[in-house]
């Protein structure tokens, strides 16, 4: 049954969803069995929604904002709300609840699918995108069930992750209009064409569609990286479960970091080309990219890291010195 | 339709952001700048730059030819700024890395016993494949940058203190 503004509302556990024109609005009740709601810009919690969902509830933390959001324990994932606000938690107006993957996986994959309109992307850059406002107008599940693009070795290799073209519906984007579409020279003697191999990363990522959405193109190991285009605000504030590296290849972002647990602001972190940094595994960050920029993410998915967060053997800090 | 300038780093023109603390160890960052450590490298010293857990991310100062180096996994050389060439041989079996689990690059004992592969080319943004088995050699006229993409191995150098901000 839809709602005076064509949304469906949804539920979770003890936790409310409801959209209309402009806004999604979260209820639940706290642990002292009082009503509490909380209030997002419907675009906003789209983009992150769309994230959440698109990546698996990708490694630690998605914050949709200080207030709501999803911690992943691979397997099942906890849905909160005031849990990772100091002045929440200090009230006691918060609530957190588990729930296996797949049932938040199949609510939230259904929000998303009803609270997109047509012609609204949540991956696209705002931009170059319509709007996600007004009463319910269709959808667009051809942006919100894009596949990750992930390459089992090297994009570019035969089997493996093809180079992006204008003819695999790849244009280059408008901000990178200047990017070398130049490729390398490759020299293989016979019977080693396969293995010669070498792609334009840049031009490869230039033709991204997508923003803030990493795809994986090289692999050594449980070594990945995962690049990606960034362009306006990073939907979510990430709050990693291990520590996580950004190499900034071009262009700036500059990143707000808290302390996962509270909000506490930590840090600035402002990243141009040709800098590394580490996000420390007790911080939550947030970027913004004023130009679309092409942001190298490091990730180590060794699946035994997984335990070694939970015993709490794995390290806080990228390295001691 | 504005015309956007796409902002790339090189050895001679390269502008390092910061890390602005708050309330927290700028150390725990470990933020640096691959232009700045090549600057201040000597050609082919593989210098970390991004470590998680065994792996790293090491950057390579790439000026002349470098030694041989082969791994027993693969590895991936972006390059960042310059233009630099990578030469392939196919190892015979017994001049290959032993020990399947050795991690990291190791210099090739003499001249590298095998089949020639060919070779590459790479300019800026350019990301090669140094596939699991095969010898390799960096050949470069002028100076340029690579981020190689590898595990922590016996060539690796750690200098974390001389390349990260610290206050």
């Amino acid at each position: 049954m839809s709602n005076a503004h064509g949304y469906n509302d949804f539920t979770l556990g003890g936790f409310g969803f409801r959209r209309d024109e402009y806004f999604a609005h979260i209820t639940w009740t706290t642990r002292d069995g009082k009503p509490m709601s909380h209030t997002l810009d419907a675009g906003n919690f789209l983009r992150a929604l769309m994230r959440d969902v698109a990546w698996g509830f990708f490694y630690g933390w998605v914050n949709f904002d200080d207030v709501f959001g999803t911690v992943n324990h691979y397997g099942t994932v906890d849905i909160y709300a005031g849990a990772f606000n100091g002045a929440m938690k200090d009230a006691g107006v918060d609530r957190m609840e588990n729930h296996p993957t797949s049932d938040i996986r199949d609510v939230f994959e259904r929000m998303l699918a009803d609270w997109t309109n047509a012609g609204f992307d949540p991956f696209a850059a705002p931009q170059e995108t319509g709007s996600p406002y007004g009463p319910k107008n269709g959808d667009n599940l051809p942006a919100i069930t894009r596949a990750r693009e992930l390459a089992k070795r090297c994009v570019g290799l035969q089997g493996d992750l093809a180079l992006r073209t204008d003819a695999g519906g790849s244009p280059i984007n408008r901000a990178f209009a200047d990017v070398s579409q130049d490729a390398p020279e490759l020299h293989p003697e016979p019977g080693f064409e396969n293995e010669v191999h070498a792609f334009n990363l840049f031009a490869f990522l230039s033709r991204s569609q997508v923003t803030w959405n990493p795809s994986f193109t090289s692999v050594v190991k449980n070594s990945f990286m995962c690049p990606t285009t960034e362009e306006h605000i990073l939907p979510i504030i990430h709050g990693n479960d291990r520590v996580e590296w950004f190499f900034q290849m071009c262009d700036e972002i500059h990143w707000n970091c808290d302390h996962k647990e509270t909000g506490e602001p930590l840090a600035r972190v402002i990243m141009k080309a040709g800098d590394m940094a580490a996000m420390p595994a007790y911080c939550r960050h947030k970027g913004f990219s004023p130009k679309r920029s092409m942001l190298l993410v490091w990730e180590n998915g060794n699946p035994k890291l997984v335990d070694d967060i939970k015993s709490g053997a794995a390290p806080q800090v990228p390295v001691s010195f | 339709m504005p015309t956007y300038r796409t902002r790339f780093g090189s050895l001679n023109d390269y502008d390092k952001g910061r890390v602005e603390p708050i309330n927290d160890d700028v150390r725990h960052y470990a933020f640096s700048n691959c232009f700045e450590i090549a600057n201040n490298s000597k050609p082919y010293e593989k210098v970390v730059f991004g470590q998680n857990m065994q792996y790293v991310l090491e950057v390579l100062r790439a000026e002349g030819s470098s030694p041989w180096y082969t791994c027993a996994h693969d590895e991936f050389a972006l390059c960042m700024d310059g233009e630099f060439e990578i030469h392939l041989v196919k190892l015979v079996p017994d001049a290959t890395v032993q020990d399947k689990d050795k991690e990291g690059a190791v210099l090739v004992d003499g001249e590298p016993r095998g089949q020639n592969m060919g070779w590459m080319k790479l300019g800026r943004g350019h990301q090669g494949m140094l596939p699991a088995g095969c010898a390799y050699q960096f050949r470069s006229s002028k100076p340029a940058v690579i981020v190689l993409q590898t595990c922590k191995g016996d060539l690796s150098i750690e200098r974390w203190a001389d390349i990260c901000q610290t206050a």
